[in-house]
């Protein structure tokens, strides 16, 4: 392609909105009301709710146990006020053991759409390059990152890799993110974890994004943790042990 | 020995708060985080007593009463042992409202001269009786300048932080979000990037495109990767071009330990960016951001108000005399900040706070999209910072961060609060703007800015 002279021409290079022009300082009315109509879908994103069942049976394939669980939380608007109900399960849940083992958490997170469309491809690939035994793949419903803490600390788990839709924004309403938490337990924080962003078409793709967290998880395994003493030293373009 | 308690009577029902921590909570105008840590005041009438009675405690009371142990934490400690009696000399025997009077009525020198004399929670205090108008009143008499390849801060001037994420770090997406910034005038502040991977060599390889930018097109700004602290120092480590040093603080050693540093890491990576000597007319060489809510979120807030804690970290920030300081006040969400009126508060009580301790303080201008909030509560806040004189905020490419999944203000927004308010940008920066020819041409870029020359072709 041609060296590019106008300054709509950047568009080609980002999805950012760039090359926008301008009416007077201000954005030109068609860019103003594009933005408005991704807000608006974006809005209506966060109030979207995980399909359990289909989720079930998209994750069946990979011949794990399958366990459904519920945060704390009574409802979305909760869910938005309390983050610390999200970190909770709810009263009276029960787990099954998978000591020594990699648990899945599903959760719905901030949107559901994203974590509904790519965490069964992503576990597909994962599952396989793991050098754990892989244990079993929690459904969560209102969940936050740290409920994985209390779920990793009821099931015995070395390390929970929570699977979780990212807040919404205007180009993409379906992102996912992966925390991976070594020795899990009630109490961890963000920084006892690694975090892999923007799983999705035009993101990272599933195929990058499970080969980061097996590499991790490998990696944490030697180091005996997750979080800041581990660095993400991946070789660019490294590719998952055969 | 222990402290004495306050009292209030309002209409006939006496209010109680047992401990300065206490009455500085309940005296806060209302936000979710603070109900969400159980410390908010439960009525209005019992917010209104705790204003009255924080409005008749004495400031020297500050230094005597610690929201948190000094034994306990070491950001308490920083503020105690940093305290600086002559510059707090002028205002040492005035109470809390007193001192609003006085930040009122006083001259733009003498508010700039009292910042090493006041410690957060003075500041914070006297936030809480103030309106908005105020608020945007005192902080715009605050002088705070900085230098690390221009010059940040001068009367008169609105920088813009030029953040052109991408969601893989793509090298020629990240460009074009730069010349797409630069082409409306923004990057004066910084050239920033929030990266997609903690990665070492995804951090160096953005740290190594962007400075090529810069110097094809010698721009006078610096640039910056926002990656936790510890991989920028692997980076330097390695050789690579790091112009600021970035970390995220909070105001409690708990918040910061939760972000993985201390003041000692903070304090051996800034040692080490002064090492590499490139700044060109400033040594200022330190990027912080900040942002209410952070503490509860970490579990670290021992009992103390959000925006104390907030006003905290300020005091961690001043002691690595940073280039830029920013609250990205709607990023974390309606559980702190509920809707744009919170969030406008906020920002204005953030950037109020930092000022007035003597930060070069900017605002990521910014909500997401679970919050109550929209493009118009955006405007009015931004407009309001302008006025208050604002050392920097963001610049997206049409508000919408691709990466991170909010909305900032825009190049666009930031050209238009220019506009509106009469300011200018950064001199150095302002000159090459001319030289280059930028905004002259709503559709052609500039022959001196072409895009081969960075990649794009």
């Amino acid at each position: 392609m041609s060296t590019p002279s106008l300054w709509r021409d950047l568009r080609r290079f980002t999805d950012a909105r760039v090359g926008l022009g301008r009416a007077g300082t201000a954005q030109p009315t068609s860019a103003h009301l594009d933005f408005q109509e991704s807000h608006a879908r974006a809005r209506d994103a966060v109030w979207s709710s995980l399909d359990v069942a289909a989720m079930e049976a998209a994750v069946a394939p990979l011949g794990l146990p399958v366990v459904r669980v519920r945060s704390a939380v009574p409802d979305r608007r909760d869910y938005l006020l309390r983050p610390d109900l999200g970190r909770r399960l709810a009263e009276g849940t029960v787990l099954p053991r998978a000591p020594g083992s990699v648990v899945f958490v599903v959760a719905d997170g901030l949107c559901a759409i994203g974590v509904q469309r790519h965490a069964p491809a992503v576990l597909e690939r994962l599952v396989p390059a793991l050098a754990l035994p892989p244990g079993p793949v929690v459904i969560a419903e209102q969940a936050r990152v740290a409920l994985g803490d209390e779920i990793g600390e009821a099931t015995g788990a070395a390390a929970v890799v929570m699977l979780i839709g990212e807040r919404p924004g205007l180009s993409a309403t379906d992102s996912l993110g992966l925390y991976i938490t070594w020795a899990p337990r009630r109490g961890r924080t963000d920084a006892d974890r690694n975090c892999i962003s923007n799983v999705r078409p035009g993101g990272l793709s599933y195929d990058e994004a499970a080969a980061k967290t097996a590499w991790l998880l490998r990696a944490a395994q030697g180091l005996g943790a997750t979080g800041v003493a581990l660095k993400d030293e991946m070789p660019a373009g490294a590719l998952p042990a055969p | 020995m222990a402290a004495m308690g306050f009292t209030q009577d309002i209409a006939g029902t006496r209010y109680v708060f047992p401990d300065l921590r206490t009455l500085l909570a309940r005296a806060t105008p209302l936000r979710s985080g603070d109900a969400l840590a159980g410390v908010a005041a439960e009525s209005a009438a019992e917010r209104i007593a705790a204003q009255r009675a924080l409005a008749d405690v004495p400031l020297g009371r500050f230094l005597n009463e610690a929201v948190i142990p000094y034994e306990a934490d070491e950001v308490t400690r920083l503020i105690i042992d940093r305290h600086d009696a002559a510059p707090f000399a002028p205002v040492r025997s005035l109470t809390v409202g007193g001192f609003r009077d006085w930040l009122l009525a006083a001259d733009p020198a003498a508010v700039t001269a009292l910042a090493p004399g006041l410690t957060p929670e003075m500041a914070a205090a006297v936030s809480k009786i103030m309106r908005v108008a105020d608020l945007i009143q005192v902080a715009a008499k605050c002088r705070v300048v900085t230098r690390f390849r221009n010059t940040i801060g001068l009367p008169g001037t609105l920088s813009i932080r030029l953040q052109p994420n991408h969601p893989t770090d793509d090298p020629r997406g990240i460009a074009a979000s730069v010349l797409d910034g630069l082409l409306l005038g923004a990057g004066d502040a910084v050239i920033g990037v929030n990266p997609a991977t903690d990665n070492v060599e995804a951090v160096m390889r953005v740290l190594e495109m962007l400075d090529t930018v810069r110097d094809r097109f010698d721009i006078p700004t610096q640039s910056c990767v926002l990656s936790h602290v510890t991989t920028t120092m692997l980076a330097m480590e390695r050789g690579a071009p790091v112009d600021l040093v970035f970390q995220s603080i909070g105001g409690t050693e708990g918040v910061n330990t939760s972000f993985g540093v201390s003041l000692s890491v903070l304090k051996e990576a800034r040692e080490m960016a002064l090492a590499l000597k490139r700044g060109t007319v400033g040594e200022d060489v330190m990027y912080f951001e900040t942002g209410q809510g952070s503490a509860l979120s970490a579990d670290a807030h021992h009992g103390v108000d959000q925006q104390t804690i907030e006003a905290r970290a300020y005091a961690v920030a001043r002691e690595f005399s940073p280039l830029l300081v920013n609250t990205v006040v709607g990023f974390i969400g309606p559980e702190y900040l509920f809707d744009g009126k919170q969030i406008l508060r906020a920002g204005l009580e953030d950037h109020f706070c930092g000022k007035l301790l003597g930060l070069p303080m900017g605002v990521d201008v910014c909500y997401t999209n679970h919050a109550e909030a929209d493009q118009d509560d955006m405007d009015t806040l931004l407009t309001c910072l302008g006025v208050a004189g604002v050392t920097y905020v963001m610049g997206v490419p049409g508000a919408d961060d691709v990466m991170l999944a909010y909305q900032s203000t825009s190049f666009h927004d930031g050209l238009t609060a220019r506009a509106m308010l009469g300011k200018r940008a950064a001199p150095e920066f302002e000159a090459w703007l001319d030289r280059m020819g930028i905004g002259l041409d709503a559709e052609r870029i500039p022959a001196r800015l072409s895009p081969a020359l960075i990649g794009l072709a």
